[in-house]
């Protein structure tokens, strides 16, 4: 690789390499942890959608063996690319989220009621998931500039402004498990820029203010903030035992599902994905299909490689080279930290439905591609803090 | 400048942006991460590994079904092992309810509670039927009209089925259609997806080989209903098994039905088979082998045909074996053909016109259910009980003016017809009944009501305990009975507020009298009895005392024919006859066959010595209806004695219409020639 030619320019630089514990230009343990869970993706796929499609088993492994293709090729660019750079792009970032949310809520196709992807001539194109990343990459931007004013809550109002509002258009499509993800953003690129605890405190009670005026007064006075599903979904999650609907039928069937498979799994007898009684099998449920079919020690391995990829991506907040990166890494844990709790969450029965796919592992283009955009992001961040420190050992050494 | 790339304001060169503020925020996440990650795998453990085994057997629940599959019902043989009912196996296309909109089963239910009240309605107060309801949605009938193209039938007809069905049951599978042929099976079969619901089954309907007829005693099958599901005699019958609902099929579905058994059906969660095994093999139904005689029935059945086609309207013939109740033949008439029901009939419509009240109600059974006055074969009850009090001995002469004048009441006899002196036996013969009067007048302040006291010993006014549902227990009208319905008849005008209308049911709040008494000594006024429960009284009074149990079952075998269980009859009592009376009784009965007896021109050309005939006609007053014709005979014989009762309602004369019926029956059963003739006689 090119890169290692420049560390492996001269001996002094060998030697600061090993000073400083860094062999490779990029994360290691990243690396394998994403590739191990695109290989669990793809197995699990694979027994999921066996016969789901009569005639052709491999339909949905091939287009996301495809997609991991195609995001790992955009990883490996992104790596190799310095991601400081994206901060002047911060305007043309944030016009380009806005832009493609308003698009799906106009053009979108329309599934199960509601509006989230625009169909392109391959693939149905989320525009929120892509949004993920181009909120963290903008807001991020957005507080660099405003890093000197961190105490002042003019700051942090823009700054929860400029990160809700596609919050907000989101839950228009709707989509309240994305709009979820984009606060969790927003609150992490604000906690990592050292927005002062009180403001956190103050919007949390504005928060709960809120939460309280959708859920309980608003729909006494005839407002509905929430659709009726969304509402089902809650009560579903609240009260299990008294909806018979088809809320807690899914959170039910992935409950058996799961528990179901035990230790070490039911191989090729695992009914409830083979029967379709597990909805969503290959997309937001694809956790279920890990524990029916590989039991606890499969969904322990998958967990244990999302633990890896927070862990290192934490280490990357704390190695990069400006706060840039750091706040850009801090998103991200967040963003994938979040989605991978509220989904698999979701399927044991700790959290509501919301539709909120399993990063990495759920099939779906758009949510994938975004994810390995993030993890190449990461990998950049790593790379350059590297190159960074390595000059600063450089020097050291010269003075 | 390192990087010129790197513009960060806040922070000089190749500086680490970890400030201790920013390192105890990324520890807070790195704790968050901790604690939810916790959390995910407690929850794991809690699910997998403690509670896994409980899930594993949700998800079975959740693929296997299991399904009940019909044992082939035990075949029902006449006393030789003829086959009177047995099973053939055919295919039903029914309709899973579950698959249907909710609205379609409400108003199903709201027409089946509409219908229910409509027919409890008197005749005359109700309205229009209560109209099937449409199919609930286009769809629905979309669905429907293309199930009727391929069936054959059309819309109208499914949606009626499936109402009719549902108001009866709700959650069984509606049969749509039997006996769908092999190429809609297969295609019905083919396209899952085009007939959603839709299943085709292999089912066991009854079959009636021989047209023996005997349709209301054989009865019928019939899904088991949630009531009797509760019942002791139904346990371990599940919803939806098809289980007897009248006559024998009931009386002994214990046997016949056998074990259904189970499979376990494995589905998807669109209901998709994904396979099946057997998890319960089927224990085939016992048979139940009958006294009846095939031959028998089937020359009765087309005897009574025959009596009614000089006006009867109705009918019933009874043959017992006097020794032990063993019933022989039992036919009812108006009847139907039983394979009928084997099948769901179109419409209510239809149902109306097969065994409707038009049609002369033939799903009652009168022989064992209709109460009638009997006219004079009751006579001989009152012969006994007069001469067991000694109100007459054998010899007592009475003289029969042709009237018998009771206060200011005048009683005659039929045509005012005067007999001269008589004695019982002449008095039998030619049915005299002033005779009969005079020993209802006499017996009347007698202790103990005599007549009545005799009429229950010898099986009547309670029902005889045969082996069939639905049995009539009749009247035997005494002091009290009269109390009885006086008290109902006050009490029905208190509560109502209305005088009793003169039809009505009760009385006419008179107390008992002497007339009364009169009436029931020849088989008139209040009595009623069944055609059985005469038939039990003449065997009694031709075996010398012993009230026997009518009954049809005699064993129960298995498929293969092997004896499995006898069925005992014990007779009910006994009751102590002085053979002088029977003797005195039985000769007025054959004398009445004989010379100028009453039926002495029915059995002219019958052999006598051989067969003698003891015999009585009966014709019943029921105005404004036209007289109801009866006649009961015994046969002695040392192998196959034989008491048949018959009656023809609006029949006429005892000697027009059932006399002739009786013979014919005595013909087939003696192998006679048949010489029975309609008789002339006039009297009672």
């Amino acid at each position: 690789m090119s890169a290692t030619t420049v560390i492996q320019r001269s001996g002094e630089d060998a030697k600061a390499e090993k000073a400083l514990g860094l062999q490779l230009p990029f994360d290691l343990v990243l690396v394998l942890a994403t590739v191990g869970l695109a290989v669990c993706s793809l197995l699990t796929i694979a027994a999921a959608t066996e016969t789901d499609i009569p005639g052709s088993p491999d339909y949905f492994v091939i287009r996301q063996l495809v997609y991991f293709i195609v995001g790992g090729g955009l990883a490996v660019f992104l790596w190799r690319t310095d991601y400081s750079r994206l901060r002047e792009l911060k305007y043309f970032l944030y016009g380009l989220l806005i832009v493609s949310i308003l698009t799906v809520i106009v053009f979108g196709s329309v599934a199960r009621g509601s509006r989230r992807a625009v169909d392109l001539p391959l693939f149905s194109f989320q525009a929120s998931e892509l949004g993920k990343v181009l909120l963290v990459v903008s807001l991020s931007a957005f507080a660099i500039d405003m890093t000197r004013r961190m105490a002042d809550s003019r700051t942090t109002v823009r700054l929860l402004l400029i990160g809700l509002a596609p919050a907000a258009l989101v839950m228009l499509q709707p989509d309240l498990g994305s709009a979820l993800v984009f606060v969790a953003i927003t609150l992490a690129v604000l906690f990592i820029a050292g927005v002062p605890w009180q403001h956190f405190a103050a919007f949390g009670a504005l928060a709960a203010v809120a939460i309280a005026l959708s859920l309980a007064v608003l729909p006494a006075v005839g407002i509905n903030v929430l659709h009726s599903y969304q509402k089902d979904r809650l009560t579903a999650f609240l009260h299990p035992s008294e909806t018979s609907g088809s809320e807690g039928y899914q959170q039910n069937q992935s409950r058996i599902a799961i528990g179901s498979g035990e230790k070490t799994g039911r191989g090729s007898g695992a009914t409830q994905t083979k029967y379709n009684f597990l909805p969503e099998h290959h997309t937001d449920f694809i956790f279920a299909v890990v524990g029916e079919r590989w039991g606890f020690a499969g969904a322990a391995l998958v967990l244990s490689l999302y633990a890896l990829i927070i862990w290192r991506a934490l280490r990357i907040l704390t190695v990069a080279k400006n706060l840039y990166g750091a706040l850009l890494a801090g998103g991200i844990v967040v963003m994938l930290m979040f989605q991978v709790f509220v989904n698999v969450g979701m399927t044991v029965g700790v959290m509501p439905i919301t539709g909120i796919p399993l990063p990495l592992m759920s099939y779906g283009g758009s949510s994938l591609i975004a994810t390995m955009l993030a993890v190449g992001l990461l990998q950049s961040i790593y790379a350059q803090g590297r190159r960074a420190a390595m000059s600063q050992g450089r020097v050291l050494q010269f003075q | 400048m390192i990087d010129p790339l790197d513009k960060t304001p806040l922070r000089s060169i190749g500086e680490s942006p970890l400030t201790p503020q920013l390192a105890m925020r990324v520890a807070m996440l790195g704790a968050i991460a901790l604690v939810l990650f916790s959390i995910i795998f407690f929850k794991l453990w809690f699910l997998q590994v403690l509670t896994g085994d409980q899930a594993v057997r949700e998800a079975a629940n959740n693929r296997v079904r299991t399904v009940a599959v019909a044992a082939p019902r035990g075949a029902v043989l006449d006393r030789t092992g003829q086959t009177l009912v047995e099973n053939r196996p055919a295919s039903v296309m029914q309709l899973d309810p579950a698959q249907l909109p909710a609205e379609t089963r409400a108003a199903a239910a709201t027409w089946g509670q509409q219908m229910t009240t409509w027919a409890r309605t008197p005749r005359s107060k109700r309205g229009p039927q209560p109209k099937v309801p449409e199919p609930s949605s286009a769809a629905l009938k979309q669905r429907y009209a293309k199930l009727a193209s391929v069936l054959g039938i059309s819309t109208a007809t499914i949606n009626q089925r499936v109402v009719q069905q549902l108001a009866q049951l709700p959650y069984a599978n509606v049969r749509v259609q039997v006996d769908v042929t092999t190429a809609v099976r297969n295609y019905l079969l083919e396209r899952p997806g085009q007939f959603p619901g839709v299943s085709v089954d292999q089912i066991y309907v009854r079959r009636y080989p021989g047209g023996v007829g005997a349709a209301q005693l054989l009865g019928a099958v019939g899904q088991v209903s949630p009531e009797q599901l509760k019942a002791d005699s139904f346990r371990g019958v599940i919803s939806g098994a098809i289980v007897g609902q009248e006559g024998i099929e009931r009386s002994y579905d214990r046997y016949l039905r056998g074990v259904d058994g189970t499979k376990s059906i494995t589905i998807d969660a669109a209901g998709k088979l994904k396979g099946q095994r057997i998890s319960r093999e089927t224990r085939a139904g016992n048979s139940v082998r009958t006294s009846l005689d095939a031959n028998l029935q089937r020359s009765g059945e087309a005897a009574l045909a025959s009596a009614m086609s000089g006006g009867g309207t109705a009918g019933a013939f009874v043959a017992l074996d006097p020794r032990n109740g063993r019933v022989l033949a039992l036919g009812s008439a108006p009847t139907y053909d039983p394979s009928l029901r084997a099948k769901p009939i179109a419409s209510q419509a239809d149902y109306e016109r097969l065994f409707g009240e038009a049609a002369g109600a033939p799903l009652f059974n009168r022989a064992i259910s209709g109460a009638y006055p009997t006219g004079s074969i009751f006579k001989p009850i009152t012969a006994l009980a007069a001469l067991d009090r000694g109100v007459i001995t054998a010899d007592t002469t009475i003289d029969d003016p042709g009237v018998l004048t009771v206060g200011a009441q005048k009683f005659y006899n039929a045509g005012r017809q005067a007999n001269g002196p008589v004695s019982l036996v002449r008095a039998l013969q030619v049915s005299s009944d002033v005779f009969f009067y005079t020993l209802g007048r006499d017996a009347n302040p007698l202790k103990g009501q005599i007549i009545q006291s005799w009429a229950r010993k010898l099986g009547l006014d309670k029902a005889t305990g045969i082996d069939l549902p639905g049995e009539s227990s009749g009247t035997i009208p005494d002091r009290a009975w009269r109390g009885r319905q006086n008290a109902k008849e006050l009490a029905w005008e208190k509560q109502t507020g209305k005088k009793c209308p003169p039809d009505c049911l009760y009385s006419d709040k008179r107390p008992w009298s002497v007339g009364d008494n009169i009436q029931l000594s020849v088989g008139q006024g209040d009595v009623q009895a069944s055609p059985l429960q005469m038939a039990v009284a003449y065997s009694t009074i031709a075996n010398g005392g012993t009230v026997v149990r009518p009954h049809l079952g005699l064993t129960i075998e298995s498929e293969t024919g092997r004896q499995l269980e006898r069925i005992e009859a014990p007779p009910a009592r006994r009751v102590v006859i002085d053979p002088r009376y029977q003797k005195s009784i039985l000769e007025g009965l054959h004398q009445s066959t004989l010379g100028d007896g009453t039926s002495a021109d029915v059995f002219s050309g019958w052999d006598q010595a051989k067969f003698p005939v003891y015999g009585k006609t009966g014709t019943a007053e029921r105005p404004p209806r036209p007289d109801q014709s009866w006649y009961a005979a015994y046969v002695p014989s040392a192998t196959k004695p034989i008491v048949i009762v018959a009656t023809v309602e609006d029949g006429g004369f005892g000697a027009e219409a059932a006399a002739p019926a009786v013979c014919e029956m005595l013909a087939t059963w003696f192998a006679q020639p048949s010489s029975c003739s309609a008789g002339t006689s006039r009297t009672r």
